[in-house]
C-alpha cells in the first residue's frame, strides 16, 4: 500500500495578524511556523496504517525553502519519504489541489490523506478538489478510518452526528481531531530524519481560481458591560439588557 | 443565473439552504440575473417552497440512487446543472454536505471556491466574497478569476427573505449509479436539537463547570431560552462524557448565533477561533482578568454555579424563549 499524506505550513494559532502592505497578504515577520494541526491527525493515521499493515508513506508539502520543517518533522515521526513541491502553497486552494494531482497522479497512491482544513486559511477544499482532479472517491472530515481490500469505511463528521461513508480506493481522506492521538518525534526518529534527504520538485504551473484581493483586520467589537450585584442581580440586568438593548429576545 | 444547490430534510428546506437562497435572490436582483434553486434524492418532494425564497426555476433530480448522498454523483448534478444553465455562480450553505460537493464540483469546473463565506457582492458582474480567515482575526476578500464562481454561506450570517420567484419546475436526470464512495449510515447524536453551527442561541460550558454532569444546570438555561450547549476542548478533553459535537473552536464547529453564553470558559485563541463570529457574547467568570472578557459584550464575574441557576430563573420569571 502507498500512502501520500499532504501536510501544509500554516501560522500558529497565537500568531498576531499582521496586514502586509501590499494590504492583501499576511505580514509573514513574526510569524512562527507550524504543520496545520487536521495534517497530524492525517500524517499520524498513516504511520499507524504503516505500522498495522505495512505502508509507504510519502510525505509531501507545496510551499518555499521553510516548508521543509514541515517535511523533516514528518520523516522523524514515521514517513518514508519526503517531496517538496516548491510552489506558493499558501494561495488557492485549486491551484495547490492541482499541484498535488499533477505529482500524484501517475504514482500509484493507494490512499491520499489530508488535513480536512489548513489552519488559518480554513477553506476545507483542497481535499475534495484534489480527489476530482484524480477522478478518485472522497471522504472528509473523518473521525475514524478502516480499510478493507480495494475499499474504505470512513466516519465523518456532520451536523449533530457521523455518517459513515463506504467507497473504493484510491481516496483522498481529510482528516478532523478525533481521528487519533498523534504522537511526538522520538529522538531516535529526529536522528534518523536527519539522514533522509528531501526530493526538491517545481511545482506544475496552475491556473488559480480565487485570489485575496484585500486582508483587514475585523471592527473592534465594542466594549463590554460588567454587570454589578448579587448573582441574582446580574441575572436580571444581563436578561433585561439582552432584551432591551440587544433585542435577542 | 445563479444556481443554488439546496437540501431538503423530511420534505422541508433546510434553514442553511434557505438562507444561501436568499443571498442568491439579492445577488441576482443586484446583477439583473435569474436564481435557478437545484435539489436531489430520492424524493424531492417539498422543493416547491424554493419558490418563496425567490427561486425562479427549481431543477430536481430524483432517482432512488440519490437517496443517500454521494460526492462524486452530488458534483456530478451539480457541475452538469451549472453547464447546461450557462450559471456563472454556484452556491450552497456551509453544512457538511455543502463543503463536502461544492469544492468537488468547483473542481470539476475549473471555479474557484471560497468557503464558509460571511459576505457575498456583485462586483461589476463578478462575485466578491468575505470570509473570515488566521481564526477570525482578519477577514479576506475573495475574487475569482475563473469564468463559474462558487461560494458556500455560513449558517444563520445570511437573512433568509421570503420573496416570491417564479417556481418554474425543470426535471434534470439523475447520474448513473456505482458512484465512487457513498454514505451508508447516519449515526445522528440523541436529542434531535439544532446543530450548533445552525443555533441561534448557545451556551456553552468549560473547565469551569467541573464535570460532565455539572452541564444539566446549561441544559436548564439552554432549554429555558431556546438555545443548545455547547462546550470547549477543555471540557470534551477532560473525560466528562461529552461528545466531540459539542466543541465550539478551531477543532470543533465554528458557530455563528446571535447570542452566545460562555461559562466557565477562559476565552483561548482556538476557543475564540469558533464563536468570534457570535452577533452577542456574554461570559460569566469568577476571573475578572479571563481573556473572554475582552470579547464579551456583557460580562458576569461570578460563580457560575450561582449565576446560572439564576439566569434559568430568571428567563422563566421573564417568560423568554415561549414564542
Ligand atoms: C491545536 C489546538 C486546537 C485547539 N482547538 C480548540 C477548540 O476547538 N476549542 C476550544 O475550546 N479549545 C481548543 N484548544 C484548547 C485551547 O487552547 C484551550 O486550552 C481551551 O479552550 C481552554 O478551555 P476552557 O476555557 O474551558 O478552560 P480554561 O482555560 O481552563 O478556563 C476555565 C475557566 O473557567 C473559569 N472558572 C473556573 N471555575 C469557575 C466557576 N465556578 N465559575 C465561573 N468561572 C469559573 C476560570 O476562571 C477559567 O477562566 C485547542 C488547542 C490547540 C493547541
Amino acid at each position: 500500500m502507498k500512502i501520500l499524506v499532504a501536510l501544509k505550513q500554516v501560522p500558529d494559532t497565537e500568531t498576531k495578524i499582521k496586514v502586509a502592505a501590499d494590504g492583501k497578504s499576511l505580514d509573514p515577520a513574526d510569524v512562527k511556523w507550524i504543520t496545520s494541526p487536521y495534517d497530524e491527525y492525517a500524517l499520524e493515521e498513516a504511520i499507524r496504517i504503516k505500522e498495522g499493515k505495512g505502508a509507504e508513506v510519502v510525505a509531501l508539502s507545496v510551499g518555499g525553502d521553510t516548508a521543509k520543517d514541515v517535511l523533516k518533522n514528518a520523516l522523524a515521526l514515521g514517513a518514508d519519504t519526503a517531496v517538496l513541491l516548491k510552489g506558493d502553497g499558501q494561495g488557492d486552494a485549486f491551484a495547490v489541489a492541482q499541484m498535488i494531482a499533477a505529482y500524484a497522479k501517475d504514482k500509484g497512491f493507494d490512499l491520499i490523506l489530508c488535513g480536512n482544513k489548513g489552519l488559518g486559511g480554513d477553506n476545507a477544499a483542497m481535499g475534495p478538489m484534489l480527489a476530482e482532479l484524480l477522478g478518485v472517491a472522497q471522504a472528509n472530515v473523518v473521525v475514524k478510518l478502516e480499510l478493507g481490500e480495494g475499499t474504505f469505511k470512513a466516519e465523518r463528521e456532520i451536523e449533530a452526528g457521523s455518517e459513515v461513508v463506504e467507497g473504493a480506493l484510491p481516496a483522498v481522506i481529510t482528516a478532523q481531531k478525533g481521528l487519533n492521538e498523534p504522537r511526538y518525534a522520538s529522538l531516535k526518529g529526529i536522528m534518523a530524519a536527519k539522514k533522509k534527504t528531501i526530493e526538491e520538485l517545481d511545482a506544475s504551473a496552475v491556473t488559480a481560481g480565487a485570489q485575496v484581493s484585500a486582508l483587514a483586520l475585523p471592527p473592534e467589537r465594542p466594549a463590554g458591560r460588567l454587570l454589578d450585584g448579587d448573582a441574582s442581580a446580574q441575572a436580571q440586568a444581563l436578561l433585561q439588557a439582552l432584551k432591551d438593548e440587544a433585542k435577542v429576545f | 443565473m445563479i444556481l443554488v444547490f439546496c437540501e431538503l430534510k423530511d420534505g422541508q428546506i433546510r434553514k442553511p439552504s434557505t438562507e444561501a437562497l436568499s443571498e442568491g435572490r439579492r445577488l441576482a436582483d443586484a446583477s439583473g440575473k435569474k436564481v435557478g434553486a437545484l435539489f436531489a434524492g430520492a424524493s424531492c418532494a417539498g422543493a416547491a417552497e424554493a419558490a418563496k425564497f425567490g427561486a425562479d426555476v427549481i431543477l430536481t433530480a430524483e432517482a432512488p440512487t440519490l437517496a443517500s448522498y454521494s460526492s462524486d454523483a452530488f458534483a456530478t448534478l451539480l457541475a452538469d446543472a451549472v453547464k447546461a444553465k450557462g450559471a456563472t455562480v454556484l452556491l450552497a450553505a456551509a453544512t457538511a454536505v455543502g463543503k463536502d460537493v461544492l469544492p468537488r464540483a468547483a473542481a470539476r469546473l475549473g471555479a474557484g471556491y471560497a468557503s464558509d463565506v460571511t459576505g457575498l457582492a456583485m462586483v461589476d458582474g463578478k462575485l466578491q466574497a468575505v470570509r473570515p480567515v488566521y481564526a477570525g482575526k482578519a477577514f479576506a476578500t475573495t475574487t475569482f478569476s475563473s469564468a463559474v464562481q462558487t461560494a458556500t454561506t455560513r449558517p444563520n450570517v445570511f437573512p433568509a427573505a421570503e420573496k416570491a420567484g417564479a417556481g418554474a419546475v425543470e426535471v434534470l436526470a439523475a447520474p448513473a449509479g456505482d458512484f465512487k464512495s457513498v454514505v451508508k449510515e447516519i449515526l445522528a447524536k440523541a436529542g434531535g436539537k439544532v446543530d450548533l453551527s445552525e443555533a441561534n442561541v448557545i451556551v456553552s460550558g468549560g473547565r469551569g463547570m467541573k464535570d460532565g454532569a455539572n452541564f444539566k444546570i446549561l441544559e436548564e438555561l439552554a432549554d429555558a431560552i431556546g438555545g443548545v450547549v455547547g462546550a470547549s476542548r477543555a471540557a470534551v478533553d477532560a473525560g466528562w462524557g461529552l461528545p466531540h459535537s459539542m466543541q465550539v473552536g478551531q477543532t470543533g464547529k465554528v458557530v455563528s448565533p446571535t447570542l452566545y453564553i460562555a461559562c466557565g470558559i477562559s476565552g483561548a485563541i482556538q476557543h475564540i477561533a469558533g464563536m468570534s463570529g457570535s452577533k452577542y457574547i456574554v461570559a460569566i467568570n469568577k476571573d475578572p482578568e479571563a481573556p473572554i472578557f475582552k470579547l464579551a459584550n456583557y460580562g458576569i464575574v461570578g460563580d457560575l454555579f450561582e449565576v446560572v441557576p439564576e439566569l434559568t430563573k430568571a428567563a422563566k420569571a421573564m417568560g423568554i424563549g415561549k414564542n
